[in-house]
């Protein structure tokens, strides 16, 4: 089978927004399981369900909504333009956003885990030798953590190159900026170039099979930390 | 007494009869733009013969492939000419059924009612907007029409960094419609149905600027034994539907 030649646009271009989302979960996600893990808010069963929402609910609520907000005259798209001057809708910044919600849960759920997981005690041991809160979360609480960072990061990256539906809906399907990899082979798929539609595939096929692999046995041989 | 048994028995096997043939089903695949009115067209195409039909919309791409892999459907509304003839040549639609049951119009749309004024072309060329949206050329017939027109215009070079795509024109009305995009090339029929009828403001593209939108309907092989199926297509030709694409904003050949 000789290769056409092959669009790696999509590709890096998916390949970036799967990072910058991940990096935007750990900085929301991380506090935000964290809170879940230690607090004794009544509050705190009703934000497990909305964290939790996005497994459940059909891209298109997600899609829907996202293009009402993000529009120029939308929730969020409004604010965003009076302040930028540029609209958020069919922008990679609004494929960020989108995906920030849509890789929520795989981010938060992992991390709350592991957090519930190694308690409190590890981190009250380090204030009471004068670490300072963050201090002690960073060098104690984070490493002991380590595998429900990993998987957050994994799953996180991963769900995201799985996106289709969303993007499809507010993305736009422009080459550079919002044309990814599951909107590239459906195109193709449409447009009858098969052979570039299985080359896009298998790639995605093989490399979500090896970071799984990789993880599951990283995973397998990390020391158990728990207290 | 026998007489009248066998009498009322072979009654009762016609009426039988004759319900399985009236009460047939005819699924259907429509272009996207051609759904509204299509489904007008069914609704007095149900009242006059009794019949049931199924639509599924779609791009023409997207249906085409999905025919050539063995979606049930019997007959099928394209956007274009192409699809309908390759599915003839191909076998899965029965030679000598194609006919084009209307010719689209493409129109430049926003929902804002002073952006486009007569001559489109200055919004085009001046405008100041952020998104242009255009049906993917690729799949379907609206997109093709929407890029030759801004070739033919030669502002295609001009607009290419601000064209969004939708995946069918549907979807790139829902676009134009929601203020995400300020303006793109929809069909004239989605403008003028009901729920916008005729509302923000347009420019109507000359036929001349690009390819014809003629638009084929083609009789499937899976709805070759369906009464209902060629019941339907000879409908679309009659003229209470003539009336209804005409409406609708679509020439008729």
């Amino acid at each position: 089978m000789s290769f056409p030649e092959m669009d790696w646009g999509p590709v890096w271009l998916t390949m970036q927004l799967a990072g910058v989302t991940v990096v935007v979960l750990l900085l929301v996600g991380t506090p935000l399981a964290w809170w879940l893990a230690f607090t004794t808010s009544r509050f705190r069963t009703l934000v497990e369900a909305v964290v939790a929402l996005p497994i459940v609910l059909p891209p298109t609520v997600l899609g829907f909504y996202l293009l009402v907000a993000l529009g120029p005259h939308g929730l969020v798209g409004g604010p965003w333009k009076q302040l930028t001057g540029a609209p958020l809708s069919f922008t990679f910044t609004g494929l960020v956003i989108a995906s920030t919600f849509y890789s929520l849960p795989f981010v938060v759920q992992p991390l709350h885990g592991s957090f519930e997981s190694v308690g409190k005690k590890p981190l009250e041991a380090a204030w009471t030798l004068g670490a300072s809160r963050f201090d002690a979360f960073l060098t104690v609480a984070s490493p002991m953590a380590i595998r429900g960072f990993l998987s957050a990061v994994v799953l996180g990256f991963a769900h995201t190159l799985g996106e289709f539906g969303v993007v499809l809906m507010v993305g736009g399907n422009i080459p550079g900026v919002t044309k990814v990899l599951s909107i590239a082979i459906y195109d193709h798929v449409e447009s009858l170039e098969y052979t570039q539609a299985h080359f896009l595939s298998v790639f995605l096929l093989a490399f979500s099979f090896l970071i799984l692999t990789i993880v599951y046995a990283i995973n397998r041989r990390l020391p158990v930390h728990v207290s | 007494m026998v007489a009248n048994v066998s009498g009322f028995l072979l009654i009762l096997f016609f009426q039988m009869f004759s319900a399985v043939a009236v009460a047939e089903e005819v699924r259907v695949a429509v272009a996207t733009n051609f759904l509204a009115t299509a489904k007008e067209i069914i609704t007095h195409f149900e009242q006059d013969t009794a019949h049931v039909v199924v639509v599924s919309s779609g791009s023409s791409g997207k249906l085409y492939v999905q025919i050539k892999n063995g979606a049930p459907f019997d007959v099928f509304f394209s956007a274009d000419v192409d699809r309908p003839a390759l599915l003839e040549e191909e076998g899965f639609a029965v030679r000598g059924s194609r006919f084009t049951y209307a010719v689209g119009r493409l129109t430049l749309w926003s929902a804002d009612s002073d952006l486009i004024d007569k001559n489109g072309k200055t919004v085009l060329s001046d405008g100041t907007f952020e998104h242009l949206a255009i049906a993917n050329p690729k799949t379907a017939p609206y997109g093709t029409a929407a890029q030759r027109t801004l070739q033919a215009l030669g502002l295609w070079g001009h607009v290419k960094d601000r064209l969004v795509q939708g995946e069918n024109i549907g979807q790139t009305f829902q676009f134009v419609f929601s203020t995400n995009a300020e303006l793109g090339f929809v069909a004239l029929s989605q403008v003028l149905d009901g729920k916008i009828n005729g509302a923000g403001s347009r420019w109507d593209v000359a036929e001349g600027l690009h390819n014809p939108l003629r638009q084929q309907a083609v009789l499937l092989v899976n709805g070759q034994g369906n009464d209902a199926a060629r019941a339907f297509l000879s409908y679309v030709k009659g003229p209470k539907a003539l009336n209804v694409i005409q409406r609708f904003g679509y020439g008729v050949e």
